[in-house]
């Protein structure tokens, strides 16, 4: 048979492969999708504005609310519109210690965004680790891990970030770190879930007997190929940490007036919620509002976009 | 000296259950059985250059022969050893495997390659992590092995999920090679694919085999795909091997009554009227293996002594015959032995 069919022959008979699809392509193709939702674009342009209005809040500000000598005692209460000492328009008026709300609410945004992502990026690394060492391991160190994951989604996030930040204290850090506890919890479910799956196929059985490292059967075979659900679920954490940040610094555990973040804007305002200075709630609530949908629409997009069962 | 030792190596599997399950079952009074006898006392030998093709029903234990052998299960009982060194060691419920010299090739290319690795770094990670070849020179080996392989060098950027399945158990077999393996375990490596990209890939096989004077477990349930490329032929039956010979021996005239039956059973051509001969009754399940002779409730010539004895696997001349006819009768009445 060996004589019947050369592997010269052999090597003319093998179709061509497709044209080479790199990565750049492929995020090309994945872009022009993503376009086809105004809504998503929408708030993907609405994310955009937001992180430069807040990450360019010392240029953009009219004023730094950090500087407490920059504070007129004077300025206090001004309506939306009005002129104050500085000699210039508060756009959304000044607070009760004459702070003006715009530039608040810039550097506030900026609070959340910093707390949002670091607070992500941070559970979702532990999360990976958790959820990878668990699928991959299995047996007593995946029953115990993965109990004490299970433990923690059966209570409420904020119930959690509370009851931590009444420990830790109050501080960015130690929001940071009760979010990231609070938090981890999600991405290493997910992480789970989907390694298990790919732990059973044969790539990863290849590797292991080749053999190639623990590590590198973990890092470059698994979690590339449980990214994916994970970027969906990082999306949506974002908006939820930020929310939870705002929660935390409204019930008064969270971040200081001298350090606003949104939560605790509206939380100031909150006082005169019924009287004819509501906007100094409404402002920074709207604000926050705005940020959590985008990120959720944002979200929910790239979630219909890698769904593999998506037709493409 | 054989290359190969494979010494009594038994296997088994047992269902994990927890203490709330096994407590509820010692109540009810009833503990069903959940240890699967993937095998048993298996004991062969490979020699340098040689060819073994495992051939058997899906579910006697092939498979599991061809992971231990790679190292990717530890047996339970036995021994699997390369030129004497284990093949892997089980620690602490963790199996390390410890030589680099076996590898292996799945059935299904489509699973077997990391979709989201390029098939170079694929097929190059491996000899990198064991400082096999040079740093500076793999993107030349790497294009080396590929047109061994047949497949373009320019192929090596491309992912998997671009390629046609014979493409890609082509590039599973470049990544074995490329970790310069004493021996080869194929499980089933051309199950999956085409006739005409079975052929190809055979060839390949063929061709490796002869260039880089390679040593193989070919294990499938393919009787004609075996014997085009096997040394020596091992039957197994229910995590057993019942018989093992030459090639030209055992398809000329099979020993052993499961044998016999397992050829009777591929369908031929060109005999005037369909012969069709599937053989009698069902695998038994290796939860609970039939006591004696495994094959006996199938076996049209068993005894009162299959089923009560195991019978061992005898050689003759150049092969071998777990049979209880070849080795002193069944313990029937009369000579239906000679049957055989």
């Amino acid at each position: 048979m060996s004589d019947t069919l050369s592997p010269t022959s052999s090597t003319a008979a093998v179709p061509s492969a497709p044209p080479l699809d790199s990565r750049a392509t492929r995020l090309r193709h994945f872009w022009a999708d993503y376009r086809r939702s105004p809504a998503a674009l929408l708030s993907l342009l609405v994310i955009v504005v937001l992180l430069v209005l807040s990450f360019g809040a010392p240029l953009l500000a009219p004023q730094d609310p950090y500087d407490m000598a920059a504070l007129d005692w004077l300025d206090a209460f001004l309506r939306p519109g009005e002129v104050g000492s500085g000699g210039y328009t508060h756009l959304l008026g000044t607070d009760n210690a004459g702070r003006d709300m715009l530039s608040a609410i810039f550097y506030g945004l900026r609070t959340s965004f910093v707390i949002g992502l670091s607070a992500c990026a941070l559970a979702l690394a532990v999360g990976i680790v958790v959820g990878l060492t668990a699928a991959y391991f299995g047996g007593r160190i995946e029953a115990v891990l993965m109990r004490v994951v299970d433990l923690q989604l059966a209570m409420p996030a904020i119930l959690l970030a509370l009851v931590l930040v009444a420990i830790l204290g109050q501080g960015v850090a130690q929001i940071i770190l009760a979010l990231v506890v609070a938090q981890y919890a999600y991405f290493a479910r997910t992480t789970h879930g989907a390694a298990k799956v790919e732990r059973g196929k044969d790539y990863i059985e290849a590797a292991r007997s080749t053999p190639l490292s623990t590590g590198r059967v973990l890092f470059r075979h698994l979690l590339p190929n449980v990214l994916p659900p994970l970027i969906v679920v990082a999306t949506v954490q974002v908006a939820s940490a930020i929310a939870l940040e705002a929660t935390l610094s409204f019930l008064g555990v969270g971040l200081p007036l001298t350090e606003p973040s949104l939560g605790s804007l509206i939380s100031n305002g909150f006082k005169y919620i019924h009287s004819d200075r509501a906007w100094l709630s409404i402002y920074p609530g709207l604000f926050l509002m705005v940020t959590v949908v985008a990120i959720n629409l944002v979200g929910d997009q790239v979630r219909t976009l890698l769904d593999p069962r998506r037709a493409t | 000296m054989s290359l190969l030792t494979i010494d009594h190596v038994s296997k088994r599997f047992t269902r994990p259950t927890g203490a709330i399950v096994r407590g509820l079952e010692k109540l009810r009074g009833q503990t069903p059985k959940r240890t699967v006898h993937a095998l048993t006392d298996v004991s062969l030998e490979v020699a340098r250059g040689e060819v073994l093709g495992i051939v058997g029903e899906s579910g006697c234990g092939k498979s599991t022969l061809g992971r231990i052998v790679a190292g990717i299960y530890a047996p339970s009982d036995g021994a699997v050893t390369l030129d004497g060194a284990p093949v892997a060691r089980e620690s602490r419920g963790t199996v390390d495997k410890l030589t680099t010299r076996v590898q292996m090739i799945h059935q299904d290319p489509f699973a077997s390659l990391n979709p989201r690795m390029k098939v170079g770094e694929t097929i190059a990670e491996g000899p990198r992590q064991h400082g096999l070849i040079p740093a500076p020179d793999l993107r030349d080996r790497v294009a080396a092995l590929l047109s061994q392989v047949g497949l373009e060098p320019a192929y090596a950027d491309r992912l998997p999920h671009q390629f046609s399945g014979g493409q890609r158990q082509r590039i599973a077999i470049a990544r074995a090679l490329a970790m310069q393996p004493d021996l080869l375990v194929l499980d089933e490596a051309v199950a999956s694919l085409d006739v005409s990209i079975q052929a190809q890939v055979l060839n390949l096989f063929l061709d490796l085999r002869r260039d880089l004077d390679l040593t193989a477990l070919f294990i499938s349930h393919d009787l004609s795909v075996v014997r085009h490329v096997s040394d020596r032929v091992a039957i197994m039956y229910l995590g057993r091997v019942v018989e093992l010979a030459p090639v030209a021996p055992l398809y000329d005239a099979p020993q052993h009554p499961y044998t016999q039956a397992l050829f009777a059973s591929v369908p031929r051509l060109g005999e005037g009227r369909a012969r069709f001969h599937p053989i009698k009754g069902e695998i038994p399940s290796p939860l609970d293996p039939p006591p004696g002779c495994a094959f006996h409730p199938r076996c049209p010539f068993a005894g009162p002594r299959c089923r009560t004895e195991v019978p061992r696997l005898k050689p003759h001349d150049s092969r071998a015959v777990a049979c209880h006819l070849h080795d002193g009768g069944t313990g029937a009445t009369t000579g239906t032995s000679e049957a055989a």
